[in-house]
């Protein structure tokens, strides 16, 4: 986790420094946020229109990331897959984080028995392989987008309740929550306004993790050809339709794959690269 | 205080236990959710409504959910896995030699990538910082960050596109000589053991790391003993619970990985049947596979665990 912070200078903003590592990758993330966000403006052809005559053609002028399967524009196709990519994995993640987290709170400041049912409970879930709990699923309800959402988000919450309520479990300790209680606070009062703030750096540094989770297993699941289903289109399954390029080394093959590279390592990196304090999982 | 470690192991394997029936409860309802009516699917079309009705009865889908899972339990403590949906055939059959299969693969990877990852671990915290260190370090992130796929694809580009060593796929199940066997797991095994590793490297270091920084191994520095004593003698012995803790926490990874790879290179292993038989809804065959490979991922995991508190001096 320490890779970069010894070669690469750190500037100083808003009173953290960061390092250039974490700046580029912040931009690549921002990138393509914007790209999902606006990917139906920018996009040069038609997502289904053939506008070459030849398969797996080259990158050259005018199709920039060269031609898919059918001879249709790579570089529509994979601004488009990024759109299904980032907002299924974002939604997936926020569901994941909030309930997990919101779980988590409630049970290390409840304790006793919903405690114990609870972390057993999850555990359990925890050691279903998740690519497998993705083909069961897919295998018994089909696959949709909104089933997509919530198959990541469930295989996700475990993992969030641990964390979260490890760190919960700290702060429950301290003075602070003793006072808060005599006080007569509600529970509510307690994970929003005491443990909360305490534990939000490193739950979020958390949440960027587990969004590269999501990102991978929603990419093998597609990649499978059990994730979205064509027309429809993310960057594992742009791999997927293409893959018959892979002994000419097509670009239809390796260009979506490298989106998703960039995507996940960029959000590693920035989480290495955050300053301490935002990172120290010790709140 | 030897009965302390005892009672967490027993306690430990207690756990797993329910854990166990909690996941086979989940695989049994998870696929008895499917749309449709199972023994209409099974006659097609031109079934009369009574022999649908004959089927129903003689497959127990009148039973309640429960009743079923029970007859479902009781047939797996008698080994019997039920029939394929499909063929027709026994489920344990169509398994069997695909399990082997799978199991090769993995003890084949398993083999390479545990002293790999452990020395390239291993060393990299020894000489933490420098350019070596530097360069496991950032590859084994990259290789953490991108999906299983896309290492097989890059290792198909390189040593098959690019290089021409290794065919692309391994579909041959006949291999007649070495070098034929040697062709088929070798793509497959690549593409594991990058996975694996790039795991257990990450871990290795961190757990050798942390040792490194305790008081005694500061002491043995103070008292002047070699940089490479003081990690072989002092700073090893005390990691190796973590570090055997992190392998078999790896290892685990395989269960994904092999799903993903076989798939690619068209492996005829476990998990290649499982995706088919999610192709063609063969519900007692997705049953029968994802108890196998949850079975495989608890004993990993709870054997992570029972390692990690077998190594903990505090509790010996």
């Amino acid at each position: 986790m320490t890779m970069a912070r010894a070669t690469t200078s750190r500037r100083s903003f808003l009173g953290h420094s960061y390092s250039l590592v974490g700046v580029v990758a912040a931009l690549v993330i921002l990138a393509w946020t914007l790209v999902a966000i606006l990917a139906p403006y920018i996009i040069p052809h038609s997502i289904g229109d053939i506008v070459d005559d030849d398969y797996f053609g080259p990158m050259r002028q005018g199709l920039w990331l060269g031609s898919d399967y059918l001879g249709r524009d790579m570089l529509s196709r994979v601004l488009m897959g990024a759109r299904y990519t980032v907002g299924i994995s974002l939604a997936a993640v926020f569901i994941a984080c909030f309930s997990g987290v919101v779980l988590g709170m409630i049970a290390a400041v409840t304790g006793g028995w919903l405690d114990t049912c609870l972390s057993r409970f999850l555990d359990a879930m925890n050691s279903i392989p998740s690519k497998l709990f993705g083909l069961v699923v897919v295998a018994a309800v089909g696959s949709s987008i909104p089933v997509l959402i919530l198959t990541l988000a469930v295989i996700y919450i475990p993992g969030a309740y641990r964390f979260a309520r490890a760190l919960a479990v700290n702060i429950n300790t301290m003075d602070f929550m003793t006072v808060a209680r005599v006080r007569g606070e509600n529970t509510i009062y307690l994970i929003g306004s005491e443990i909360l703030p305490n534990i939000i750096r490193p739950v979020l540094a958390d949440f960027g993790l587990r969004f590269v989770f999501i990102v991978l297993l929603l990419s093998g699941l597609s990649f499978l050809g059990l994730g979205l289903q064509p027309p429809l289109a993310d960057w594992g399954a742009l791999v997927r339709e293409n893959i018959g390029g892979l002994p000419f080394a097509a670009p239809a093959v390796v260009v979506p794959s490298l989106a998703i590279a960039s995507l996940t390592i960029s959000v590693n990196l920035l989480i290495d690269n955050l300053p301490q304090k935002i990172r120290d999982r010790d709140a | 205080m030897k009965s302390g470690v005892l009672k967490l192991v027993m306690k430990r394997l207690a756990v797993a236990l329910v854990t166990l029936l909690i996941v086979l409860f989940a695989v049994f309802f998870a696929t008895s959710m499917l749309p449709g009516d199972t023994a209409s699917i099974l006659l097609g079309q031109a079934a009369t409504p009574e022999a649908v009705a004959g089927l129903r009865e003689a497959m127990h889908l009148n039973d309640p959910a429960i009743l079923r899972f029970l007859l479902w339990l009781v047939g797996l403590l008698h080994g019997d896995l039920g029939t394929s949906y499909a063929n027709q055939m026994p489920v344990a059959a169509l398994i069997g030699g695909r399990l082997v299969n799978t199991m090769k693969l993995a003890a084949i990877t398993t083999m390479l990538s545990v002293p790999l990852a452990l020395t390239l671990g291993i060393t990299a915290a020894m000489l933490r910082g420098s350019v070596y260190d530097r360069t496991v370090t950032v590859f084994s992130i990259g290789v953490i960050s991108v999906p299983e796929f896309m290492v097989a694809t890059l290792a198909v580009l390189l040593f098959a596109v690019y290089l021409k060593w290794l065919p692309a796929l391994s579909s041959v199940n006949e291999a007649h000589s070495v070098t034929d066997l040697v062709r088929i797991y070798a793509m497959p095994v690549i593409t594991l053991t990058f996975v694996i590793s790039a795991q257990m490297i990450r871990m290795t270091r961190a757990a050798v790391i942390e040792t490194l920084s305790t008081p005694y191994v500061e002491m043995a520095l103070l008292k002047g003993a070699s940089r490479s004593r003081m990690v072989l003698r002092h700073a090893l012995p005390n990691a190796l619970g973590p570090i055997v803790n992190a392998v078999a926490l790896s290892l685990s990874y395989l269960v994904g990985g092999v799903i993903i790879v076989e798939t690619i290179f068209n492996y005829p292993g476990i998990a290649k049947l499982m995706v088919d038989a999610v192709a063609t809804r063969d519900l007692p065959l997705i049953q029968s596979c994802a108890m196998i490979f949850c079975l495989g991922y608890l004993f990993l995991i709870t054997a992570a665990d029972i390692i990690a508190i077998m190594s903990n001096p505090r509790l010996r």
